[in-house]
């Protein structure tokens, strides 16, 4: 009985590359986005605006109040800065993965396992399951990058933007925001229990403290470094705060190398695990 | 023109077949219907058809395509109602439709014109901005109909369609079915009604345990597998099996079931005058005509719904 099968598959290598492709994507990402901002109507906006205050709340707390004991802090580069002025790019980081992997963990968990089952109808249709993670995704980064802009906003209106570079740092927080998104949901997809979803807030609140937000990562010792240097928010975090003080150096270039590979096996990954849940 | 033909088609999860070699033609036009019990292997065979399952082996075309290398070229042109209502709980009924209609890449402004088109013909018009938790269940299963009409699709796919429903909220959907029928959509259903199956299905398969017990159309199908007519005797639970083996002779056959004794025949009546004679009590007696569920007692030698 596999015989047939097999002829179905002696069509060439080349056939069979075109037809995966198309199988994972339809290019329609933006049906998925459109559902999506038509089901922002009917969120309550408290929750997306308390994804905006917190680190505003953590700034002002921290920044201004804890800041005024601890006074300046030096930069690699020798620059001195405000205590407040040296944290705001740590948390404006923070706000972006907050806020993408808010979008693309719980509301991807509930959308795959409860309330209708959103992906199993979507991918019913022409949509491919490429289509549903680069949807999701764009719509977490929408979040993430309205997080950021306002941060950057209230940076400035403090007077903790030290460089015109920081006008890059609103591509740079989507990047940024873009890995953790996709990450977030590749995780995601092959969870299947509330439970094992907990794992996921296991590992952002020590990245959260511990990725050099607070303070400079030469405090630790040089093996630990190395651990917090493995974490994608150590990169996130140096790579705006570089932008913002306008201390730029080349290690920029490997922080953004770490993003765009993190994208690639985000994607890689839940498009497989999406196409093997609802396709096969 | 064939839109559907299924050839030794297996589907296998680790050792076990759900689908275990079926054969199958759906001509254009025709309203098909796969009727067994639950776990019988329909729901599976629905999925490979609808290109969201892969089959282990066999053949398998729609609409000409095959599944494997064709998926999002089969599944834009057919319309999917699944067992459970998967509606989106977060936007209201018309926004479903328009939402769902975009993720086939079709036009916004095409999306709303069809939208209202399909609520007036689902009869949910006033329905249009309530959220799909406030529908009632039978208006949720229209609603899903609606939905996958969206498309224009060639082949309606449903999978136990009135499943849950209350009776009255069950003739409306066979009307809207039906309907969609006279137009000349493709119907294909699973069904573990037989009722269901005698009022929408031109064609069906009588499946179980993955395999195909009997093909042809209900009123062949009763012709060939049971009697005209069949009694339907109530002794008590612990006389029926005597009863029904007294009786083993004045019928076509006797099926002793735990709450009753069914006797083939192609005159009830006169069967009924030779159980008084006789000087049998039955508690309850009843004389109807032959249905699908007969046909699938004698096949499998057990009831459709256990």
């Amino acid at each position: 009985m596999t015989s047939t099968r097999t002829t179905g598959d002696a069509r060439g290598p080349e056939v069979r590359r075109q037809s995966a492709v198309r199988a994972l994507y339809a290019g329609n990402a933006r049906a998925v986005l459109g559902r999506e901002l038509a089901a922002t109507r009917s969120t309550t906006w408290t929750v997306i605006l308390s994804g905006f205050f917190e680190p505003v709340f953590y700034l002002l707390a921290m920044g201004k109040g804890l800041g005024a004991f601890i006074g300046d802090v030096t930069l690699p580069s020798g620059q001195v800065v405000s205590y407040a002025a040296f944290i705001a790019p740590g948390l404006l980081a923070v706000s972006a993965m907050n806020g993408a992997v808010y979008d693309s963990t719980w509301n991807v968990f509930f959308k795959m396992n409860m309330g209708g089952r959103l992906f199993q109808s979507m991918l019913t249709t022409s949509i491919g399951p490429l289509d549903v993670a680069l949807g999701e995704i764009a719509f977490a980064l929408l979040r993430g990058g309205a997080y950021a802009a306002a941060f950057l906003v209230i940076m400035q209106v403090l007077g903790l933007v030290l460089s015109p570079w920081a006008l890059l740092a609103v591509p740079a927080v989507l990047l940024i925001a873009f890995g953790f998104a996709s990450i977030g949901m590749a995780i995601t997809s092959y969870m299947t229990t509330i439970q094992q979803m907990d794992v996921i807030n296991t590992v952002l609140l020590p990245m959260f403290l511990f990725s050099a937000t607070f303070y400079p990562i030469t405090v630790y010792p040089e093996p630990v470094q190395w651990v917090v240097k493995a974490f994608p928010l150590w990169h996130a975090v140096e790579l705006i705060r570089g932008l913002t003080t306008g201390a730029l150096s080349g290690a920029m270039l490997g922080h953004l190398t770490y993003f765009v590979v993190m994208i690639a096996v985000g994607i890689t990954f839940t498009a497989k695990r999406l196409r093997a849940l609802f396709l096969d | 023109m064939t839109v559907i033909s299924a050839r030794g088609l297996v589907k296998r999860y680790g050792d076990l077949a759900a689908v275990d070699g079926i054969d199958f033609e759906v001509p254009a036009g025709e309203s098909f219907g796969l009727l067994g019990p639950n776990g019988a292997g329909k729901s599976t065979t629905m999925r490979m058809v609808g290109a969201v399952s892969a089959r282990t082996a066999g053949d398998l075309t729609v609409l000409g395509l095959d599944p494997d290398t064709h998926g999002p070229e089969i599944r834009a042109q057919l319309g999917v109602v699944p067992q459970e209502d998967n509606l989106d709980l977060e936007l209201r009924a018309r926004d479903n439709l328009v939402v769902y209609g975009r993720y086939f890449g079709i036009s916004r402004a095409e999306c709303l014109r069809r939208a209202d088109e399909l609520l007036a013909f689902a009869q949910l018009e006033d329905k249009a901005t309530a959220k799909v938790d406030d529908l009632s269940g039978g208006m949720k299963r229209r609603l899903t109909i609606a939905r996958a009409l969206i498309n224009t699709p060639r082949v309606l796919m449903l999978d136990e369609p009135t499943t849950g429903l209350d009776p009255q909220a069950r003739h409306v959907l066979w009307d809207r079915l039906f309907r969609l029928k006279e137009r000349g959509t493709t119907l294909v259903l699973t069904t573990h009604y037989m009722d269901e199956a005698e009022q929408l299905c031109d064609r069906l398969i009588v499946v179980d345990h993955g395999r195909i017990m009997a093909e042809g159309s209900p009123a062949e199908l009763i012709r060939r597998y049971s009697t005209r007519e069949v009694v339907e005797l109530r002794f008590g639970t612990d006389r029926n099996a005597d009863a029904g083996a007294r009786l083993e002779s004045a019928a076509d056959r006797v099926e002793v079931l735990p709450d009753r004794v069914l006797l083939y025949t192609d005159d009830g009546e006169r069967l009924l005058e030779h159980v008084a004679r006789e000087g049998m009590r039955p508690t309850t007696s009843l004389v109807r005509r032959s249905s699908l569920e007969d046909v699938f007692l004698r096949l499998t030698g057990r009831s459709l719904i256990e």
